[in-house]
């Protein structure tokens, strides 16, 4: 909805330096549609990070209309495989580079800075009305989730034997969605291992409405969704079990997703950019304007900016061609905080 | 215009005829061929044997499983409630337009019973998710916000002018005879017609309530919409069910890639589908004819 409005906005800022330029007799080349920028930047990997990049894309588009920006949705590996190909520009990911991937795109002589867009954070929710529960831990959520539990683990109680002896009806996206693939991952260790007999759906708004109307139902989604529909759900907190980041349960919030306390159910996402595409000033542009719109465009499309100061580091960052990963041999559920890292 | 123009002009009129009414037919063809072929892949890799009786359905997750049971539960369980709700109501409006009604009620309350079938089915499904389901709530607790119930009954309401608009034809053609000699020895208005014109109707009326069945089952945007995406084995009517339908919607609206396992049990469940309506039609097409012969 309010994305709609900024492409509304977008085209009408279009359309007025359509006219400004037509005025002034196309002499001068105006910063925006007039420009000669062209060719063709392209772009693949995680669905979970698509809507931003189409976002920007969008932008971008708008203001050079010569350029012309593919954005795919293969898949974080589905990316990678292409990155390390030579076949895009961009890679889309939802979890840093693996090793091998790395090494892989080492073979075929990419090098690439690695750039974190925003935060990602999943929120387990229960209805408004349900009294007994307002925090799990990460080994309870397990036991509920996890492929062993289909058929077995059906009422509250056999969670925690204080909780009610009555049904839990659980609900959660697809399987075709980055939301799963990552809460499998975290959760029970083994991406897309999860139980199957839950009410699974693609469309967040049926989840919501699932969850409204059934005092034993338990769902996850992500966290943007739950802000849109606050009054209708209750919000977990989760337990980690682990002091080093925050102590006890917590709950999800902008400032516990982007400060790595709510854990392991919050993530940043990344592009990664191949240097030797920098040379072509379209890319360039691209990513720039990536970078100086990222923070607005995220919100727009749901998911958590990275604080101010995160997102200057990143620029710096980036303005250094700063090549590599930062999580070499760790993944982004490890303890350090994205901003610690940066500043290593 | 010469003669043989005339006769060309007709040949071509003709053959265009011919084309038309061959074109469903090839298209017919070409789904069968379709739903064939990649059910035969399907059943390659996953027994026969574990598709039809296996209790439980998850191709699309970690530890697949292709027992289709649950699904036909679930769709059986849907289409029961909704007959349940139309089969009652609908013979007895039939009845009462046949046999009751003064002519001019007859004619002005049968366009309006049925432009219920003409309303939207994804209507009908948010009608069943955010109207009903919640009414039924307040006199059931423990319904499901998600359940087979709600869809069901809003399903029922969705075929009931099918069932009272064919069943009413089928009592309208039932000779003014019969009911003439029933009143001849006495009989009451009612007695006359539950007695001698609903049994003589009951061919027309059979193949009605089957063709219902037929629509039922193969009703689609209630059940993904209203009815929950969680094939389970059950036949309780308070909980989320998945219809066979349902699933073909949820997998259709994923990216699952073509050739897969995943995407080939869309058609296996699509062939299972074709043949239960298909044989409901056979059936009731047979009921008719049967019917028709009786009184013509």
């Amino acid at each position: 909805m309010s994305y709609r409005t900024l492409r509304m906005r977008g085209l009408l800022a279009g359309a007025a330096l359509l006219a400004a330029a037509a005025c002034g007799g196309g002499s001068r080349t105006t910063e925006g549609t007039g420009d000669a920028l062209s060719g063709l930047v392209s772009v693949d990997g995680s669905s979970t990070v698509f809507p931003v990049t189409e976002a920007v894309a969008e932008e971008f588009q708008k203001a050079h209309s010569g350029v012309r920006v593919t954005v795919g949705s293969s898949g974080t590996g589905g990316g990678f495989q292409k990155f390390c190909r030579n076949e895009t520009d961009i890679s889309d990911a939802s979890r840093p580079i693996r090793g091998t991937e790395v090494d892989a795109c080492a073979k075929a002589g990419i090098e690439f800075i690695e750039i974190p867009v925003a935060y990602d954070g999943i929120a387990v929710l229960v209805n408004p009305k349900n009294t007994w529960v307002s925090e799990m831990t990460v080994a309870e959520l397990k036991r509920l989730w996890e492929p062993e539990a289909q058929g077995k683990v059906l009422r509250w109680n056999q969670i925690r034997p204080s909780w009610p002896d009555s049904e839990i009806r659980l609900f959660g996206p697809g399987t075709d969605s980055g939301t799963f693939d990552y809460f499998t991952e975290a959760v029970t260790g083994k991406e897309r291992a999860s139980r199957g007999d839950y009410t699974s759906s693609e469309d967040d708004n049926v989840l919501v409405q699932g969850i409204e109307g059934d005092l034993n139902a338990l769902g996850y989604f992500g966290y943007a969704y739950y802000e849109e529909n606050r009054d209708k759900l209750k919000l977990l907190a989760i337990d980690d079990q682990d002091e080093t980041n925050g102590s006890g349960a917590i709950a999800p919030s902008p400032e516990t997703v982007a400060n790595g306390t709510y854990r392991p159910l919050s993530r940043p996402v990344f592009i990664y950019v191949k240097v030797g595409a920098l040379e072509r000033p379209e890319v360039l542009r691209f990513v720039e304007f990536y970078l100086q719109n990222a923070a607005e465009l995220v919100r727009e499309v749901g998911y958590i900016p990275l604080k101010d100061t995160e997102g200057k580091l990143v620029r710096e960052r980036f303005d250094q061609r700063a090549t590599g990963t930062m999580f070499a041999g760790t993944d982004s559920h490890s303890k350090l905080t994205l901003e610690q890292r940066l500043r290593q | 215009m010469s003669r043989r123009t005339r006769a060309w002009i007709e040949f071509l009129i003709e053959r265009l005829l011919f084309l038309c009414a061959a074109a469903s037919v090839l298209i017919t063809v070409g789904i069968v061929g379709v739903l064939i072929f990649e059910t035969i892949a399907f059943l390659r890799a996953v027994p026969i044997w574990d598709f039809v009786f296996g209790t439980v359905w998850t191709p699309l997750f970690y530890n697949p499983s292709f027992g289709v049971l649950p699904l036909v539960t679930g769709t059986l369980l849907v289409s029961g409630i909704a007959m349940a709700v139309a089969l009652p109501c609908g013979l007895l409006t039939a009845i009462y337009l046949s046999e009751y009604a003064a002519p001019g009620v007859r004619r002005s309350l049968k366009p309006v019973l049925e432009v219920l079938a003409g309303v939207p089915t994804v209507v009908y499904g948010y009608f069943a998710l955010l109207f009903v389901t919640p009414l039924l709530q307040r006199f059931i607790p423990g319904l499901a916000s998600f359940n087979a119930l709600s869809p069901g009954v809003v399903m029922g309401i969705m075929i009931l002018p099918l069932v009272s608009s064919l069943s009413e034809d089928a009592l309208h053609a039932v000779p003014n005879g019969l009911r003439e000699g029933a009143y001849a020895l006495g009989a009451t208005r009612m007695q006359a017609a539950l007695r001698v014109v609903v049994p003589a109707a009951f061919s027309g009326i059979s193949a009605a309530c089957i063709l219902a069945v037929s629509r039922a089952i193969g009703e689609t945007m209630i059940v993904a919409i209203a009815a929950g995406q969680q094939p389970r084995l059950t036949l309780n009517p308070l909980v989320p069910v998945e219809t066979m339908t349902a699933y073909i919607v949820q997998v259709s609206l994923g990216d699952t890639p073509t050739g897969t396992i995943e995407y080939q049990t869309i058609f296996a469940v699509g062939m299972l589908l074709f043949l239960s309506t298909f044989v409901l039609n056979l059936f009731s097409n047979w009921l008719r004819e049967r019917f028709r012969e009786e009184y013509s």
